[in-house]
């Protein structure tokens, strides 16, 4: 090969990013026909017959062709910025993950690491569309997205740290290595409370019900983007899908074993795919299922219940990856 | 007056934010603004705005004859229809001193409880929808309850012709009988809609999410209740033993064996106790009366061939009828001429409406939500 090495990677970079742009898009219609038939409803259909297989697609042209408001009284310079900043980091995190061995954009040695940082900064973005709209909903949702992103992104990270305790390595790739054997939702006891654990923190991550509680449309409207349209709008939105699909990559990863498993090497992504969307599946469940509970539940929850049960897991599976001698699973 | 907390506005200082919600907002259950004043995420008053949707229904009603009211009636709670037709008919037939058939009596029996199935539905899907979002669990249940709704108003069709605004009742009577064959449907619906009953209960009643936000949430005191002067399922939720239909049976109620729910709890998830008990009761009388339904004339006066031809005698009269929302009441004064020379609408939900400053303050901002779906109310019956 006569490229050079950053070549590839902007290569890879293009065309992983606009797999993931179509994915995230086609997730959506996934989330709307799985929800759909949880309410016995049919959902999407006419648009594309006869599964609406191309209404991710006229979902994205309406809003490019709506017009862009800009309140007045906004801060226009952060509430212009505000998508931007938002979407980034969680088209960002995607860099790390790779999806199958040496397929990927970097497989950093600090991946893990690396993901986590960048998935919690999507909360500049969002403040600064909550403040930048000067609208009170969106302000109040600004406020609610700082207190719950900080809260729960302690018991994220901790619980995160399990599976890299246990696999002795903050890479990517050496953390699905080291679950050839034994996925690490399947190790004795600690794997299953830090998976359900994971769980919750992503669904508090990802701002999903019940802890949706920026969005809140029956109260703040539409909390920090209440006053977005047009492709604003759907910047703010591919980002949360992103983030949100992100987040169930990890998942998959770290839990699930990524690419590992009974199957020849070619099926790897795509088993690593279908781990993901069954996480992501199975948040979209939940969400669909219970009502939101309120901000100061939702801070209790994480702070007396989430972050002290994650620091004693960690805690217990040093202790036992201490006990089995440190480094290799 | 018990636990009230007045009501300030012109706050000076910075740390309190002014909100509005309402009179445009997805959870004013119609048109109704709320002025919030906010300390953090705390409500520290609320000053309730009504009147967005006032239309001179009182009015109205003085300019339209006997005959033609009542199915204008049924505009002032939309919801439920039938009962607020129920109250005015039942108001004119006092002033007028009329017989009701007792075939009359039952088939209005089954349509009020019916429409108290029907919209206790539509409370339960709209509550949900407000505290689960509509992007949530909430429009989960809220799509199951209208799917159970339109049962329901698949039975009012077939008797009225009428989905949502019926003109069923006429002063003496009812205007339609039951068509052939409609018992044995009704029986069947009320067989299915115990069945679904049962999925909301095992869907809520332990769901740790659901009991979080309505457990110990917009609690009235028993005092406050009556103070303010709530009913219907508010003021049971809170201890009171109070039902129209059985303080004052009307339209034959004396004749049916159900229970009358109470709660001492008196927040968000009494209420819901209490209404998921009424729909099984209304089920109850539903299938009492159609079991004892009698033969005969479904009026006491004979087919209406002008809108002028009832007329009733001088006088004044207050019915009351129990709504699905509390006690809906109607007062006419007449004068002897083919309308009514004053009238006046006791909206349940107006006076229920009255509560939220008492127990508003104090919440967060999502429990605003939670306790305006908890009231239940529907603004065409507090505005009219």
């Amino acid at each position: 090969m006569t490229l050079p090495p950053v070549a590839w990677h902007a290569i890879e970079a293009f065309v992983v990013l606009n797999a993931l742009l179509i994915l995230v898009a086609y997730v959506t219609l996934l989330e709307r026909k799985f929800a759909a038939r949880m309410q016995s409803r049919i959902g999407p259909y006419y648009v594309g017959r006869p599964h609406g297989w191309l209404q991710p697609i006229a979902d994205a042209l309406k809003l490019m062709l709506k017009e862009d408001i800009v309140p007045t009284a906004s801060d226009r310079w952060v509430y212009n910025l505000a998508p931007i900043v938002f979407l980034v980091p969680c088209l960002l995190i995607f860099a790390t993950i790779p999806f199958a061995p040496e397929l990927g954009v970097a497989d950093l040695n600090i991946g893990v690491l690396f993901f986590l940082a960048v998935s919690s900064l999507e909360i500049v973005g969002l403040f600064m569309g909550g403040w930048g709209s000067n609208n009170k909903y969106a302000l109040l949702s600004a406020m609610r997205a700082v207190n719950q992103i900080i809260s729960y992104d302690l018991p994220f990270v901790f619980v995160a740290l399990v599976p890299v305790l246990l696999a002795g390595s903050l890479q990517m790739s050496a953390i699905v290595a080291a679950q050839q054997g034994l996925w690490f939702v399947a190790y004795p006891v600690l794997g299953q409370l830090a998976f359900v654990l994971f769980l919750v923190a992503t669904l508090a991550a990802e701002n999903r019900v019940p802890f949706d509680i920026l969005e809140a449309e029956s109260e703040l409207v539409a909390g920090f983007r209440v006053e977005y349209s047009g492709m604003k709008f759907a910047l703010i939105q591919l980002g949360e899908y992103a983030h949100m699909l992100g987040t169930s990559f990890l998942g998959a990863l770290l839990f699930l074993g990524g690419w590992s498993g009974p199957w020849p090497a070619w099926f790897g992504p795509i088993a690593f795919l279908l781990k993901a969307v069954g996480i992501f599946l199975l948040v979209t469940w939940v969400r669909w299922s219970f009502v939101r509970i309120r901000v100061d539940q939702i801070l209790a929850i994480s702070w007396k219940l989430l972050l002290p049960a994650s620091i004693v897991l960690l805690l217990a599976t040093g202790f036992v990856v201490a006990l089995r001698g440190a480094g290799g699973a | 007056m018990p636990d009230t907390q007045v009501v300030e506005l012109g706050y000076g200082g910075n740390e309190r934010l002014m909100m509005n919600m309402g009179p445009q907002h997805p959870s004013s259950h119609g048109v109704f603004r709320m002025i919030l004043t906010l300390e953090g995420e705390t409500v520290v008053a609320v000053d309730a705005v009504i009147g967005y949707l006032h239309r001179c229904h009182e009015k109205l009603g003085e300019t339209l004859t006997y005959v033609q009211y009542p199915s204008i009636a049924s505009k002032t709670d939309y919801v439920a229809a039938m009962t607020s037709e129920l109250a005015y008919v039942s108001a004119v037939e006092k002033v007028a001193k009329l017989e009701v058939p007792k075939r009359a009596q039952y088939l209005r029996v089954i349509a009020a409880e019916l429409q108290r199935i029907a919209s206790h539905c539509l409370w339960l899907g709209t509550w949900c929808l407000d505290m689960g979002g509509a992007l949530g669990g909430g429009a989960t249940v809220f799509l199951y309850c209208i799917r159970e709704r339109e049962m329901i108003l698949d039975l009012f069709e077939e008797l009225t012709g009428a989905r949502l605004l019926y003109g069923f009742h006429q002063i003496g009577g009812t205007r339609y009988d039951a068509p052939a064959g409609w018992d044995t449907k009704v029986r069947a619906t009320m067989d299915f809609m115990a069945k679904r009953i049962d999925e909301y209960e095992a869907m809520l009643d332990r769901n740790a999410f659901f009991l979080v936000r309505t457990q110990g949430v917009g609690v009235i005191s028993g005092e406050l209740a009556q103070a303010v002067g709530v009913s219907g399922p508010l003021i049971r939720g809170s201890g009171v033993k109070y039902d129209v239909r059985r303080a004052e049976p009307y339209s034959s109620y004396q004749d049916f064996d159900f229970v009358v729910p109470v709660e001492t709890a008196g927040d968000c998830y009494a209420r819901y106790l209490v209404r998921m008990v009424e729909f099984r009761e209304s089920i109850r009388i539903v299938r009492q009366a159609l079991d004892g339904l009698p033969e005969g004339p479904i009026s006491s006066r004979p087919g209406v061939k002008s809108v002028g031809q009832v007329r009733v005698p001088k006088g004044e009269g207050y019915a009351r009828v129990e709504g699905a929302r509390g006690e809906v009441g109607c007062y006419i004064v007449s004068d002897g001429g083919p309308k009514p020379y004053r009238m006046k609408w006791r909206g349940a939900s107006f006076s229920n409406l009255a509560v939220l400053p008492h127990i508003v303050p104090g919440h967060k901002v999502a429990d605003v939500v939670a306790i305006m779906g908890s009231v239940d109310p529907v603004f065409g019956e507090v505005d009219r």
